[in-house]
């Protein structure tokens, strides 16, 4: 099996990732391989098998509804590669 | 002199709290350069923000962190390019844990980009060497802790495991490595890789010392859902229970096949030793452990592709420059932020939970999951802890597996069953093959951290594995 590079590329596409001409038939070759090797799994019979999430069986927990640290905007923002007036900027969207 | 232990440093820093920090100061400056074990080292100074530095259970312990957790002012890149400049703005519960212990930090170690790999070379900083054989490397993905601690740049250190990455180096670098029960603690601030499996553990040269630690980083905690409210029971007064009446199971499975021969001689020898000390072992298969990695590389996988995408170049993290638009601001932020392994498993964990796949691969991995609980939590009924090696070999050399992907991957393969379940498990040294260390894993049931470190205890104290030190790294320092 090998993915060809359409498919490659799709995957890309969903994963927002930019894979170089060169790559695809690499990453092709290596995703089948690797797609292969997990196949073994059909090995097991697990018709009547519950499938697990989580090793722990947890229920998900409430906290009180008050209020708790506050939300430093300037602090955040200094991590962020472009800002103004306490925005996030991104290149234009709208035309 | 032997390299010293928590509690002798402990003592110590009640009186020189600067004599001992300095001389693992000392040290880093003077090796680290050999081994590249540290990302980030902190400064005369920097340390003291910690707001407990000084008093606490661990008082004047010097530590470093994996570059995972991240530190508040304090650079936590991942091991990626993606967040080499990234400043957090909190501490993760265990840096904060540990700091209120009384913990001062040294620096943050090099570990596998977003903790994927298995030899610290997927680092965007460069590969760790190991101490015992600079040609070779240290395990991964918390390379740079167990290369650390080996060298004694630090006394411990602490790491994450979400397919052996605490277990798989310790052995590599002959030191002591500690995995707790998943939920056991918590991984607020310890970014994700695959939430189900990851878990925050510690990397130290005796189960003593790692109990010491684990007392102090263990609980709950409200801002980590999956962290377990279970008292934290006193790990170093367990410590005294030692072995004796334990029924220990050897994993069977785990001499096979792809055991290297005198590894395997080895962990006969320790699972002996055990047996003088008084436990009675027995035989155990576990019929589905040898699905363990194929399970693994479907659901690990899908979880980091659905964690990484939040690096989009916009709130935090690497931005490409002069992206055409939004979307290819989000593409080539992420293309050129992220390594080559992260890609590909991004890619791979996209694949498998896409339309037509999910269930031929996700839900399917998720059900063999279960069973490799059931097949643990079965064998947990007839005995008290499982016994086998934590490798297959002893270090392999740098470029030896980068090629190969699933090479790389089958290094994990005594490991990764144990994330998968959910357990506790601790890899000890037991010996040498060639001048290289080999790892002893004990694993326990759910919540049964204190057994297995009860039993680790007892094994070093009729073993003299742990306090071997890498030839010229020696601590004379006494």
């Amino acid at each position: 099996m090998i993915l060809a590079r359409d498919q490659i590329e799709r995957l890309a596409a969903l994963a927002s990732l930019e894979v170089g001409e060169e790559d695809a038939g690499r990453l092709g070759h290596e995703l089948a391989r690797i797609l292969d090797f997990v196949r073994e799994l059909d090995t097991a019979v697990t018709d009547d098998i519950e499938p697990l999430t989580h090793p722990l069986e947890l229920s998900q927990s409430l906290r009180s509804d008050c209020v708790g640290e506050p939300v430093d905007r300037d602090r955040f923002q200094r991590d962020a590669p472009q800002t103004e007036a306490g925005y996030y900027l991104v290149p234009r969207v709208i035309e | 002199m032997k390299p010293r232990g928590v509690p002798v440093l402990l003592e110590g820093a009640k009186s020189r709290p600067q004599a001992i920090l300095s001389h693992y100061r000392e040290r880093i400056r003077t090796f680290n350069s050999r081994i590249n074990a540290f990302i980030t080292v902190l400064a005369e100074g920097e340390a003291d923000r910690m707001p407990h530095a000084g008093g606490g259970i661990l008082g004047g312990l010097p530590i470093a962190h994996k570059d995972i957790f991240v530190t508040r002012d304090v650079r936590t890149t991942c091991g990626s390019r993606m967040l080499a400049d990234f400043v957090p703005p909190y501490d993760a519960a265990v840096v904060e844990r540990l700091a209120h212990a009384g913990c001062t930090l040294l620096g943050k170690t090099n570990m596998d980009e977003f903790a994927m790999g298995s030899s610290n070379e997927t680092s965007y900083f460069g590969p760790v060497r190991n101490p015992w054989d600079l040609e070779r490397v240290p395990g991964g993905s918390s390379g740079g802790s167990a290369a650390a601690v080996a060298a004694g740049l630090a006394p411990v250190a602490t790491g994450t495991d979400t397919g052996g990455s605490i277990r798989q180096p310790a052995a590599l670098c002959g030191i002591t490595g500690f995995k707790p029960t998943y939920g056991r603690v918590s991984r607020f601030g310890m970014i994700a890789f695959a939430s189900s499996l990851d878990q925050a553990g510690i990397l130290a040269r005796s189960a003593e010392d790692v109990a010491w630690t684990l007392r102090a980083m263990a609980g709950h905690d409200p801002r980590d859902s999956t962290s377990v409210a279970r008292p934290v029971p006193d790990y170093v007064e367990a410590l005294g229970q030692g072995v004796r009446g334990r029924r220990i199971g050897v994993l069977e499975n785990c001499f096979d096949t792809g055991l290297d021969p005198q590894v395997g001689e080895r962990i006969r020898d320790a699972l002996r030793v055990l047996e003088r000390l008084g436990a009675t072992l027995c035989d155990v298969r576990l019929p589905h452990l040898s699905l363990s990695v194929p399970a693994y590389y479907v659901l690990a996988p899908a979880e980091c592709s659905s964690n990484l995408a939040r690096y989009d170049g916009v709130r935090f993290g690497y931005r490409a420059p002069g992206a055409r638009d939004l979307a290819d601001l989000y593409r080539r932020s992420r293309s050129e932020g992220f390594g080559l392994e992260v890609q590909r498993r991004i890619l791979t964990g996209t694949y498998v939970l896409s339309h037509g796949y999910y269930d031929a691969y996700y839900l399917k991995a998720q059900r063999v999951r279960r069973l490799i609980r059931e097949d643990f939590l079965r064998a947990f009924k007839t005995v008290d802890i499982l016994a086998g090696p934590t490798t297959p070999t002893p270090a392999f050399r740098l470029g030896e597996k980068t090629e190969d992907p699933l090479t790389m991957y089958l290094n994990d393969i005594y490991t990764i069953g144990v994330n998968l379940a959910g357990l506790p498990a601790l890899s000890t040294p037991a010996g040498l093959v060639d001048g290289l260390p080999v790892g002893l894993q004990l694993i326990g049931g759910d919540f049964e951290e204190a057994l297995i470190l009860a039993a680790a205890h007892a094994f070093q104290g009729a073993t003299e594995w742990h306090r071997l030190e890498p030839p010229g790294f020696e601590d004379s320092e006494s």
